[in-house]
């Protein structure tokens, strides 16, 4: 049922009229995020300015049924913002202030629209440190990140953005206005609501503010990179550098066409004689950090690497980091089509999974580019398609099938930091078991019971 | 089949256009932090992933080119920063091109006024200098014989319409001699000759910066390089190009072409950034002419930037006597920095002059709002960032801006105007002649 016009006008009354897209030329931008090969019209764009526009909304929705998607910025990997059909795009790109930095208690407070990294930057400058680094920290929103639990490159050591939040004000569906958590370290005051919040993808309130946890900015860092002639190898050097008990900040692998396609944008000098390339960066005190450089480029070494090369300064450094950012992006410039996987294991397993993709996409006669953070075992094997070759994206489909069933088989997961939304929608049953589904939708129900909110996603309540 | 000259004028654009230079874009998002119509609105029709979206539709046929979609098309600055940013390597320059084709094909925008206004400017005075010269050699009278101030002065313009006086206040002020008249034919080297290379002096560069070309021909002679000028050249075709007329941008190349045979020189200078951008893509301009394709094809490797130039060949230091002490900040042409990657040349050629004390401009990267004739045609956003980028200038306190474009030579000029700010806007090359000058 596409949208009356009458709901157009209550919803314009609410925000105003400036706040409210109707024209298909309007919607047309909105009906897709960052997922490749999936569009959906919405029946249109409301931005709110703050948590009462979105309560007023909210109430309204219920009233009348209306589909609610919430919307950051648009670069979701899994669909979680994708419309749904006719839906009302509920998009928060203009609640961008940076409320308050709490310098005694480590804390900055935000609205939903602001992005990654402008975060970021702000913590810098007050000399404090926001870690959570999701490959489209420079546009992604922070109310993104925490509906999705977004990763990043950072995730082995510094962990992903549930760790970092440590309170939330959401908007329920009924239109209630409710703080979850705090600024004191400990809490146990009830249930952890504000957990259940983090990776929510949209489906129990919208977010409307995030009171996140800020650490002291580590006083030195040394990046490196190391080249290897065979994949397992560098496999082989991430499973030694664990096994030395060494917590690198990033430990990031780029596979041969990747490697390409990230020179190919970047510029930068990557080594492209290699099948494998590891990124490895290590941060804290400066003595610590020395060590750790040293002992992670002797272990690469004796794992048979080509090449170790230090990065000489800052910014080399983060070039080089910001050039692993765009690996995603930049494998689009072989193929029409790029769809883009999060399987995760153990890393104890990570050698075994990053043969088995190998095997899959000759089995399938794929083609595919991997790349991930293989510090924590999150895997971003990329098949290079083309959406309209039907015959290819089905043996595609079929490819991730039994990828995800070995994640699993392995102990690992279907998705490490890119979230469910309509791209995994069909494996988490499987993966997660009758009774924690029968939870889920019980949950859902509860917070949702008219199911206005992102429906359709995640699973079917 | 292949024979035909140009693109047939029915059909879409977007439809002929090879579908998978849409599909390239993956709507990542990470074109969004660096378009400045976004910035200003953060809407997605009004970035460059929601443009393309809307070019896919109508390449899909989910959309027909309506007004606002040509609207939209024009609300795009074109300075190219989403093609710096984007790791997928979409050719967002072509796909816009073609979207004002498109727009144009369908006539949607077409108004009495706007088809007057294209058909004078568009087919008429940019197609032939000589036309152009003859209406700069009225509007220098204007100004020269004193009529401009004396009309500025009675206070007469304040009877005609706000945005007419605004356009009056931009016009730029006419050099008293244009390039055929203060450049030879052929300029030789000074000392030993190394280059033999080909002048473009371009159109509105020609009427209000021909000292530049001046100063331009002036400093290839000095790097060993014989200049050659000829006196009536034809405009490049990039206004064309950017405004949709894709078949006259094709003539003109061609008129390029055959005035400029590629192999005869060992490079083709241009000193304004946007021709410079359109300059070096007539290989795929002129793709479907094969009589003129692979003539292109060696002229895109031959057209070069003059900083882009100089730094191949090994800019010569200036010498002995020095000019005092002068403070410059750097203004990134948008077509310079995005449209041809050029970016650590031009600083490479201020710093080599002697007594230059080069500041950094925050954000030197991001449109002044000129771009080409956007500050003439959406007013409003070019003077929101002519703002910004006075912000950032007026931050430096620096009294001379450096920026190697005609357009945004103006715009920033026209900022300071407006601003009674005393900054000298001027062209890194004019700098690097002045410092040749001094050193003699």
């Amino acid at each position: 049922m596409a949208l009356a016009s009458q709901d157009i006008e209550r919803l314009t009354a609410i925000v105003g009229s400036l706040n409210v897209l109707t024209k298909k030329e309007d919607l047309i931008p909105y009906a897709f995020d960052g997922t490749a090969a999936m569009l959906q019209m919405p029946g249109c764009v409301v931005f709110a300015e703050n948590a009462d526009h979105i309560a007023a909304i909210l109430k309204f929705a219920q009233e009348r049924d209306l589909a609610i998607v919430t919307r950051g910025s648009g670069t979701g990997l899994s669909g979680g913002s994708l419309p749904t059909k006719d839906c009302v795009v509920l998009c928060t790109v203009k609640m961008d202030r940076i409320l308050e930095i709490d310098r005694a208690n480590l804390t900055m407070l935000v609205e939903p629209g602001v992005t990654t990294l402008a975060i970021a930057d702000a913590a810098s400058a007050a000399s404090l440190f926001y870690p959570p680094d999701p490959g489209s920290m420079k546009i992604s929103t922070i109310g993104g990140n925490v509906a999705e639990n977004s990763g990043g490159l950072r995730g082995l050591k510094y962990g992903v953005t549930r760790n970092y939040v440590m309170g939330l004000e959401v908007v329920l569906a009924n239109g209630d206005i409710m703080w979850l958590g705090n600024k004191c370290v400990k809490d146990v005051a009830g249930y952890s609501l504000k957990d259940i919040f983090v990776g929510s993808e949209g489906t129990l309130g919208v977010i409307t503010k995030v009171l996140l946890r800020l650490i002291p900015k580590p006083r030195a860092k040394r990046t490196m990179v190391a080249t290897f002639s065979q994949m397992d190898h560098a496999a082989e050097a991430v499973s030694a550098i664990i096994a030395a008990q060494i917590i690198p900040c990033t430990l990031e692998f780029l596979d041969r066409t990747t490697i390409h396609c990230v020179e190919d944008y970047a510029k930068i000098g990557l080594p492209l004689d290699c099948e494998a390339l590891l990124l490895m960066e290590t941060d804290g005190h400066p003595a610590v950090v020395a060590e750790e450089a040293g002992q992670m480029e002797a272990i690469c070494r004796a794992q048979h690497a080509m090449e170790v090369r230090v990065a000489q300064t800052d910014a080399d450094a983060a070039k080089l980091a910001s050039a692993r950012r765009s690996a995603f992006s930049a494998l689009a410039r072989v193929a029409p089509t790029t769809i883009l996987e999060d399987a995760t294991v153990p890393r104890s397993e990570l050698a075994k999974m990053i043969r088995f993709v190998e095997q899959i996409a000759k089995k399938y006669s794929l083609r595919i580019g991997t790349f991930g953070h293989m510090g924590d075992g999150n895997l971003h094997p990329t098949f290079l398609t083309d959406e309209r070759n039907h015959d290819e994206m089905h043996r595609v489909e079929t490819a991730f099938k039994e990828i995800f069933a070995e994640a699993i088989r392995l102990g690992g997961t279907i998705t490490g930091e890119h979230g469910i939304g309509m791209a995994k929608k069909s494996f988490l049953p499987s993966f997660a078991g009758e009774a924690q589904m029968r939870v889920l939708r019980e949950l859902r129900k509860v917070l949702d019971p008219r199911g206005v909110l992102n429906p359709g996603k995640m699973f079917d309540v | 089949m292949t024979t035909t000259k140009t693109k047939p004028e029915s059909g879409s654009h977007l439809k002929n256009l090879d579908y998978s230079v849409l599909q390239q874009c993956m709507h990542c998002g990470l074109c969004l932090p660096t378009c400045p119509t976004y910035d200003a609105t953060k809407i997605e029709r009004n970035s460059p992933r929601g443009r393309i979206s809307l070019m896919r539709a109508i390449a899909d046929g989910r959309l027909e080119a309506t007004p606002t979609f040509a609207d939209e098309m024009y609300f795009c600055l074109g300075c190219l920063a989403c093609m710096t940013a984007c790791p997928a390597g979409v050719n967002y320059a072509e796909l816009f091109e073609h979207a004002r084709a498109e727009a144009e094909q369908s006539g949607v925008l077409n108004s009495p006024k706007r088809t007057l206004i294209r058909q004078f400017t568009l087919r008429w005075l940019f197609m032939d200098l000589r036309r152009l010269r003859l209406i700069g050699y009225g509007m220098r009278l204007y100004q020269r014989i004193g009529l401009q101030a004396l009309i500025r002065k009675s206070g007469i313009l304040k009877l005609f319409p706000k945005r007419l006086q605004e356009l009056e206040s931009m016009t730029p002020t006419i050099q008293p001699k244009f390039s055929a008249e203060l450049i030879d034919a052929i300029t030789p080297a000074a000392g030993q000759k190394k280059y033999r290379v080909a002048m473009l002096t371009g159109c509105a560069q020609d009427l209000i910066f021909s000292d530049v070309n001046l100063d331009t021909v002036e400093v290839l002679a000095r790097n060993g390089c014989e200049v050659v000028t000829p006196r009536l050249q034809h405009c490049c075709g990039s206004l064309h190009a950017h405004n949709g007329e894709w078949a006259m941008a094709q003539g003109l190349a061609r008129k390029q072409l055959d005035q400029f045979p590629p192999d005869a020189y060992d490079a083709i200078i241009t000193n304004a950034a946007g021709c410079g951008s359109h300059l070096k893509h007539y290989e795929k301009l002129l793709h479907d002419d094969p009589a003129y394709v692979e003539r292109a094809r060696a002229w895109d490797h031959k057209v070069k930037d003059i900083h882009e130039w100089l730094a191949e060949i090994g800019v010569k230091p200036p010498t002995g006597r020095s000019l005092p002490a002068q403070n410059v900040t750097y203004h990134e042409a948008c077509h310079l920095c995005h449209g041809q990657k050029i970016t650590s040349q031009p600083r490479a050629i201020l710093n080599a002059i002697p007594n230059l004390n080069l500041t950094e401009l925050p954000e030197s990267m991001w449109c002044c709002g000129s771009a080409g004739i956007y500050n003439i045609i959406q007013p409003e956003m070019a003077n929101e960032l002519l703002d910004r980028k006075l912000k950032h200038i007026k931050s430096t306190q620096v009294p001379i801006v450096a920026t190697g474009n005609p357009g945004c030579l103006l715009q920033i000029v026209n900022g300071a105007k407006k601003e009674g700010l005393p900054l000298r806007v001027v062209h890194p090359i004019t700098l690097l002649a002045e410092a040749y000058r001094a050193s003699k």
